[in-house]
């Protein structure tokens, strides 16, 4: 039906787009097991980061790459004090409100941003953006490809701070008995907090990857946040690999729905994905057994 | 903190307050507030309603529209204002559509109360099909700006006008366009691929496309509709590399625009030419500064300023004085505006029904678009009509037809 | 007993009020406010009796909503069917899009928030279903063509609009007034409480779910068949789009989940914070809604038993 070409070529795209996925899904499966909340947040705080990029590039010359020193800690930081200080105090810990909570940072952060910086399309061209490396038909810009790299140093990085570290080893009991910690003297506050800032540092990676091949508005953000939460369940929440599996399965996915069905109607291919996972496997692909 | 120990009278409370609350409410909205402007226009000034989408999907668009708005409005008021009133100046008063329609039915209702003489804008289809209903009800000349469905003229509505082309006057004159140039270049191109945003406008321009290309005796090869926003268009450029049509049709809005393009030229899609049909990127001075190796020879046909007026010539510097992007709805909404005026000038005041009948005897040129003296004929203005531009160096030019054109043609495009 | 004659008081006090409104108001814009008030009060009680009363939190309560406007439109526009006649089937459509979400996910024991993700992702698959598909006007969506007249459900008078919509509210409400007095309410709620325990009561979790969500699922199609009626368009965004989903949710949220009264109070609330903000920061382009944000936030704050925690006196 389709040359075997072309085939190929939308594969090796689809992983390229699906490794800025996992990246989303790394920090979102974090916030999710740990703190068990919906982050309406997510793609908004994508949106800033992307932000935060475009003006680095634009006012002080910083290529993307040298602001993955500055992005993700800021967002760390932001990221830890909007848990601690704005999200936890509203949600008085139950479900609903903390939903309502991250909506109603999401209306702002949009909003925000266009009082701020107006509905103009932010883009920026750096050098490496014309770089491409030719594999067979396609022809990949060199950010993209850095991309899948990054994503795997990241996911690399993740699952050691996880098993090697005590703070891995403290948000990991969090996650799995909350009063438990607590009782063993584990500050859950702080760890909730740790929890969420590290996944935003995480989207903040991902948009520092993805600001050179996209570009910014406010409403940027609106796209990823449903495609984040698939991959979140499909990887099984909690799993950091689920994460990295699942992202880059579900940008192939994608890519193969949108060559079956066109780009339009295929993109019912991820969230029919999501529905099967979540009916016939809520655990996903790499999640725990639930106790 | 039980209610026994608390004050008695605390078990009526919650009746009591929950009715002051209705009934605070009620009183606002019997008294009309926001306050009511008596009669339609003082002496002094003639409110027309800007209905733009200013926050939501399409803020760009409607912030871009009211850029065209303003410099109308502030050409005339420093002219004198409208003269057959005195002096009277011209005030814009923004109703924020927010992209929706329920808020665009809301703000034309709430505007029509306050005074507005007539309505310009609605940007989107779905926004100006139920923005004119709404006006239609409150007896109020609603201009157009944009919005392309062939439904929002001759619905039979009062005072619905709509400057620019619709959808069928939109592809006629393209797809003639189109064939005159293959047919003056030797057929050269003969295979198409359309692309298309699958929205409102790009679906329908595709249908079109699709229907009627055939029979001008070009073959589609490729119909690829995507949704709006896509975030990666490499694929896209896969599809097309490997279909190898000579000629491309986009129909989509501005970022998806710029994607697209890149997307072709990165992955040296090879084709003969990029012909965009209401292009958004196409025609635009930010497309053409940020990427201008992807842009090189990419023709639109779209909404464009007549190059031989000098209106038109005085408003590109002015923009670009500004630092201002031309983009469609700059243009459109500055000359609906000034349509406005004129029939303002002709009616000798702010009374609507006096403005709807200048309207439908309306024979405005001094807009900036290539359409000659306005006729409207229920409610479309019979001379619109997109022409064709491309984008060679750093400029838009007009390339097509050949009494308008600021440079020549180049087609085929050679692949750079 | 007496919480629930006083709350009837109340109710028939709020229903004298509502229905004597348009005797005060002659303001077209007004009215309309009104209106979309008891529109979003309707699909406020939709997702109340699910999400409030049965605390299966849907986020994606639009797939209901978009089924009943869009199923109404085909009707009447593609069969020729008469627009009441057209209702009765879009409301119908309705159901049975809830009986089928319904039963796949409490089948499948999806609670909490895999529940409130998949009904997401339902309304994401009709979303994009319909922009693609001709027979619903793809990418147009779809128009229904100005027919003013009681059998067309279309009323050049916007007071009947009212009427309309007043009459579906309080049918709405009384449902929920049920749900606090009978026997399948008392079942519902015991399942929110804690179904694991509800079941070792012997009650049948899965047909009481999924009762409450074929209830609210028609209710939420009622909302888009007046939706159509009263704008005569809808399109996939609209329909099926996230902003209705969030307002289905928003309304009984903030005026008090679980309460008869809450989504009346919820939508008031929110249409008058809505035009206060437009009115104070109309100009800057995001400054309103950003407000309108954070005023959602000092009331999560300030009174997270939404607002119905105000009148009980309740802390």
């Amino acid at each position: 039906m389709f040359d075997i070409g072309l085939l190929t070529a939308v594969t090796l795209n689809g992983l390229t787009v699906g490794a800025i996925y996992a990246l989303g899904a790394l920090g979102l499966t974090l916030i999710y097991g740990v703190l068990h909340i919906i982050n309406f947040a997510h793609g908004s705080t994508l949106m800033m980061a992307l932000y935060a990029c475009f003006f680095l590039h634009q006012r002080a010359g910083v290529d993307p790459y040298t602001a993955l020193l500055i992005v993700p800690p800021a967002f760390f930081v932001l990221g830890y004090a909007m848990q601690r200080y704005l999200i936890a105090p509203l949600g008085f810990g139950k479900d609903i409100n903390v939903l309502l909570v991250t909506l109603g940072i999401s209306i702002i952060l949009d909003n925000l941003a266009l009082y701020l910086w107006t509905s103009n399309t932010r883009n920026i061209d750096i050098p490496q953006a014309q770089v491409f490396i030719e594999l067979g038909m396609i022809s990949l810009a060199l950010p993209k490809v850095i991309g899948v790299v990054a994503s795997i140093v990241v996911g690399l990085l993740f699952w050691l701070l996880m098993t090697q570290t005590d703070l891995g080893k403290a948000i990991r009991a969090v996650a799995r008995e909350r009063r438990g910690a607590r009782i063993v003297g584990i500050s859950v506050d702080h760890i909730f907090a740790m929890s969420f800032g590290i996944g935003s540092a995480c989207i903040a990676v991902a948009a520092c990857l993805l600001i050179p091949t996209y570009y910014v508005t406010p409403k940027v953000g609106d796209g990823f946040v449903l495609i984040a939460f698939t991959t979140v369940v499909l990887g099984g929440m909690g799993s950091f690999i689920g994460a990295l599996v699942g992202g880059l399965f579900l940008g192939v996915i994608e890519a193969w729905s949108g060559l079956w069905l066109g780009e339009s109607l295929g993109q019912i291919g991820v969230f029919i994905i999501f529905i099967l996972v979540l009916l016939f496997k809520p655990n996903g692909l790499f999640g725990q057994r639930n106790t | 903190m039980s209610e026994d120990k608390r004050n008695p009278t605390l078990v009526n409370q919650p009746r009591r307050r929950l009715l002051q609350v209705v009934g605070a409410t009620g009183a606002a909205s019997a008294l009309g507030m926001p306050s009511v402007s008596f009669g339609q226009a003082s002496t002094r000034t003639v409110k027309i309603g800007m209905i733009q989408p200013m926050t939501g999907m399409f803020a760009y668009n409607g912030a871009q529209g009211m850029v065209g708005a303003k410099m109308a409005a502030d050409e005339i008021n420093a002219a004198g204002g409208i003269r057959s009133m005195g002096g009277a100046k011209i005030e814009l008063v923004i109703g924020d559509s927010q992209s929706k329609p329920e808020a665009a039915v809301s703000e034309v209702d709430k505007l029509s109360e306050q005074g507005i003489s007539c309505f310009v804008g609605g940007y989107a289809s779905g926004l100006a099909l139920t923005a004119t209903q709404a006006s239609a009800r409150n007896k109020v000349p609603f201009l157009v700006d944009g919005a392309v469905s062939d439904q929002i003229t001759g619905r039979g509505l009062y005072g619905v006008f709509r400057l620019c082309p619709g959808f069928k006057q939109i592809t006629d004159v393209a797809l003639q366009n189109l064939s005159n140039i293959n047919d003056a270049n030797g057929k050269q191109v003969k295979t198409v691929a359309l692309v298309f945003e699958d929205g409102a406008f790009g679906s329908g321009m595709a249908k079109t496309l699709a229907g009627e290309l055939p029979k001008r005796g070009f073959e589609v090869v490729e119909s690829i509709g995507f949704p709006t926003p896509t975030r990666d268009f490499t694929n896209i450029g896969l599809k097309l590399k490997s279909s190898k049509p000579d000629l491309i049709i986009p129909s989509c809005y501005l970022n998806e625009y710029v994607l697209l393009a890149r997307s072709i030229h990165q992955n040296k899609v090879p084709k003969k030419a990029i012909y965009s049909v209401i292009g958004g990127g196409a025609s635009n001075m930010k497309f053409v500064r940020e990427f201008n190796a992807a842009a090189q020879g990419i023709m639109d046909c779209n909404h464009w300023i007549d190059p031989r007026k000098q209106r038109s010539q005085r408003l590109v510097s002015a923009l670009d004085a500004a630092k201002l992007d031309l983009t469609y709805e700059v243009l459109l909404n500055y000359s609906n505006v000034l349509l406005a005026i004129d029939a303002i000038e002709k009616a000798g005041s702010g009374d609507r029904e006096k403005i709807n009948q200048a309207l439908l005897s309306s024979t405005f040129d001094g807009h900036v678009m290539p359409y000659g003296p306005t006729k409207f004929v229920n409610g479309q203005n019979e001379g619109a009509r997109p022409i064709n531009t491309q984008i060679q160096g750093m400029k838009v030019e007009v390339v097509y037809p050949p009494e308008y054109a600021t440079a020549k043609m180049i087609f085929p495009v050679p692949l750079g | 007993m007496t919480n629930m004659k006083r709350q009837t008081q109340v109710m028939l006090v709020l229903i004298l009020a509502l229905v004597l409104i348009p005797l005060f108001v002659s303001s077209k814009f007004w009215m309309g406010f009104w209106v979309m008030l008891l529109f979003h009060a309707l699909i406020g009680q939709s997702w109340n009796i699910l999400g409030g009363y049965g605390g299966q939190t849907s986020y994606g309560h639009a797939v209901f909503f978009g089924t009943g406007a869009y199923v109404t439109a085909v009707m009447q526009t593609h069969f020729g069917l008469n627009a009441w006649a057209g209702a009765g089937v879009a409301i119908g459509a309705g159901a049975l899009v809830g009986l089928f979400i319904g039963a796949l996910s409490f089948r499948y024991g999806l609670r909490g928030s895999y529940f409130a993700l998949v009904t997401l992702a339902f309304a994401e698959v009709f979303r994009v279903i319909v922009n693609a598909w001709d027979f619903t006007g793809s990418g147009f969506g779809m128009l229904l063509a100005l027919k003013p007249g009681v059998a067309h459900m279309q009323f050049a008078d916007r007071q009947w609009f009212y009427y309309l919509i007043l009459v579906l509210a309080i049918m709405a409400t009384g449902v929920a007034m049920w749900l606090e007095s009978s026997r399948f309410g008392a079942h519902l709620v015991a399942i929110r409480e804690n179904e694991d325990a509800a079941k070792a009561l012997g009650i049948n979790a899965f047909r009481v779910k999924l009762k409450a969500i074929v209830i609210s699922a028609a209710l939420a199609a009622t909302a888009g068949v007046f939706y159509m009626q009263y704008y005569l368009f809808v399109d996939s965004h609209i329909g099926y789009g996230p902003s209705m989903s969030i307002s289905a949710l928003l309304v009984p949220l903030i005026g008090g989940p679980g309460t008869v009264l809450g989504p009346f109070i919820g939508a008031l609330s929110l249409g008058v914070l809505s035009e206060i903000t437009k009115h104070t920061m109309g100009d800057s382009p995001g400054a309103n809604l950003m407000a309108y944000g954070v005023l959602l936030l000092v009331v999560l704050r300030f009174l997270p038993n939404g607002l119905m925690g105000l009148f009980r006196g309740r802390s």
